[in-house]
């Protein structure tokens, strides 16, 4: 009885991660979508006057040191990180499915060289590569996305390979080779669409990871630059008048938080519910 | 057993040689003239000549990659266009900055996420167990750099109990060290939690309970030693996200470590010093990730084929 008890108490404990996740998520979509109708003011308005305001009524965040409403620069700074989570995201998939397609469908030597290939990158920690790469290409939004799309391409990879592994033995697969479709056909018709779902939770997993790479490198000077509302690059701002001014900071970096919790949630929750095996107990 | 840890160490080297030529490669593709970039932009047409040929840069890329591996066996990974000082003599001074910062951040991880995550799994769903998971999630949700400011504000700014930035004592230590520890603390309490709890299902935890063991003495003897081996697993692998946390937190705090080494090198385009740092790094994230494997291998046979 009790043990019945506990496990309709987990399961609402994950579904709470779902719907707790998907509503900041909801959220944080909402508040990009919108972002010129819910912003207060114009995030790059400048009105030196008012600069290094605490938070008030006119501005519930303060301004920065420019007088711009920081509040604005969030919320229109939730519109950046849906990008860079978009961008970053598919660039990645856009290469990490195919390899992984071809190395778990032709296996043998094609699968050795293409895994060999993706542990190589999979073996640099992630911002050191990214690091690496916006070194050479110059900072920019594209660039910084390029990087993190790089790093990122080994988990797809793998996850993508393994799912094939086992997808190519289903019957339906034999079923549509016997009748002659071709490998291409079989790759992208029947094994990917049934090896979406997993992606797609990775995808969401890796968002988070997205928003917290995107601001260390903005905050580090390689990723977007101002006068752009990047919340690293906010912080990375207000850094320099931690002093004076904590608030320009703080928010920014709450607005991280509650992205990067919202996938993290979101992505747990929804693996979860996939795949019960992988459940944390 | 040996021929798992033999076959481990020899393809090491063939990784890290990898590794070198992917850096060397993306490293080729700075745009301009390297030569020109190392030599000034006030240099002479016939100096930057000359700096070409002694670099080797008139070359074909293989023939470069061969001489830059040789150098970097025999330890000469070049010589910093910034400082003038060879790369190796810039890495050795930073090292011991980074290794304090990181180990602290370990030590800090370990000390409080193992036990917190055993009390949660073995309180598995009380308020204790909710409290760790919730700190657990949003310790993995937060970026170390702003933990790192926020953290600079309230002790350094407001409350003036330690220094704002720097090193060399055990207050300038304390704040960097927790700011980076957040991220592994939070990873290392979810492990070790669903690792308790796996292991607190098993047979033999039951069977010690039946003897008339008690909970203390079962948890502590039996099951946590069994619990442990996933930790390892997490603790060694986040070595790796250490060293890479640690550019942002040493650039928070001005720690003269690697990390702020390899943001000063991109700033400068120091592409000798940013080459051989992450060289450096990725080699030593990778012999590290190859250790927990054999310690791994060493505490649970069953992992070895893996």
């Amino acid at each position: 009885m009790r043990r019945a008890k506990t496990t309709v108490k987990t399961v609402l404990l994950r579904r709470k991660n779902v719907v707790i996740g998907g509503g900041l998520v909801a959220l944080i979509l909402l508040m990009g979508l919108f972002a010129p109708q819910v912003a207060p003011h114009d995030p790059l308005e400048q009105n030196l006057r008012n600069a290094y305001q605490t938070p008030s009524s006119e501005y519930p965040f303060g301004t920065d040191q420019f007088g711009r409403c920081l509040l604005s620069r969030v919320v229109h700074g939730a519109r950046i990180s849906l990008l860079e989570i978009g961008m970053g995201v598919s660039l990645a998939m856009a290469i990490g499915v195919p390899l992984g397609l071809i190395a778990g469908y032709f296996g043998g030597s094609i699968d050795r060289t293409i895994m060999w290939l993706l542990d190589i990158v999979y073996a640099f920690p992630g911002i050191i590569l990214a690091i690496l790469i916006v070194s050479v290409l110059g900072p920019s939004l594209t660039n910084m996305l390029i990087a993190i799309a790089v790093f990122s391409i080994p988990v797809y990879g793998r996850l993508c390979r393994n799912l094939t592994l086992s997808l190519k033995q289903r019957e339906y697969v034999e079923a549509a080779r016997a009748l002659g479709l071709s490998n291409l056909g079989i790759m992208f018709k029947h094994i990917l669409r049934n090896a979406l779902a997993p992606l797609l939770v990775q995808a969401t997993l890796t968002a988070g990871g997205v928003v917290l790479s995107a601001s260390t490198l903005s905050f580090l000077g390689l990723g977007v630059v101002p006068p752009t509302p990047e919340w690293g690059a906010m912080i990375s701002t207000g850094r320099t008048f931690l002093t004076i001014a904590p608030h320009l900071s703080l928010f920014p970096g709450l607005a991280i938080l509650i992205t990067v919790l919202g996938f993290n949630l979101l992505g747990d929750g929804l693996r979860d519910l996939l795949d019960p095996r992988l459940r944390n107990n | 057993m040996g021929r798992y840890i033999a076959r481990k160490l020899a393809v090491l080297p063939l990784i890290i040689v990898a590794v070198s030529i992917l850096i060397f490669v993306v490293i080729r593709f700075i745009p301009g003239d390297p030569a020109r970039l190392m030599a000034g932009m006030d240099a002479t047409a016939e100096g930057v000549e000359v700096l070409r040929r002694k670099l080797g840069l008139d070359q074909n890329i293989i023939v470069q990659y061969w001489r830059f591996f040789l150098g970097a066996l025999q330890g000469d990974l070049g010589t910093s266009i910034n400082s003038g000082y060879t790369v190796v003599q810039e890495i050795a001074t930073r090292i011991p900055y980074t290794l304090q910062l990181t180990i602290a951040a370990f030590a800090i991880a370990i000390m409080i996420g193992v036990p917190s995550g055993i009390i949660a799994a073995v309180y598995a769903n009380s308020w204790i167990d909710q409290l760790v998971m919730v700190f657990a999630i949003i310790g993995a949700s937060t970026p170390s750099f702003w933990i790192a400011l926020m953290g600079m504000s309230l002790f350094s700014v407001k409350l003036r109990w330690l220094p704002l930035f720097g090193a060399g004592t055990w207050s300038h230590l304390i704040l960097p060290s927790v700011a980076l520890a957040m991220g592994p603390l939070a990873l290392v309490a979810r492990m070790s939690r669903s690792s308790m709890l796996e292991v607190m299902k098993e047979d033999y935890v039951r069977t010690a309970r039946a003897k008339g063991l008690t909970k203390f003495r079962v948890y502590t003897k039996h099951a946590l030693k069994n619990a442990l081996v996933p930790v390892i697993t997490v603790v060694g692998l986040q070595f790796g996200g250490l060293l890479a946390g640690a550019v942002a937190t040493e650039t928070v705090f001005s720690w003269p470590g690697i990390g702020r080494l390899l943001i000063d090198s991109v700033r400068y385009r120091d592409y000798p010093v940013i080459q051989g740092t992450v060289l450096f790094t990725v080699s030593a994230v990778v012999i590290v990730n190859s250790l927990t494997d054999i310690v791994l291998a060493m505490v649970n046979p069953r992992m070895r084929f893996d």
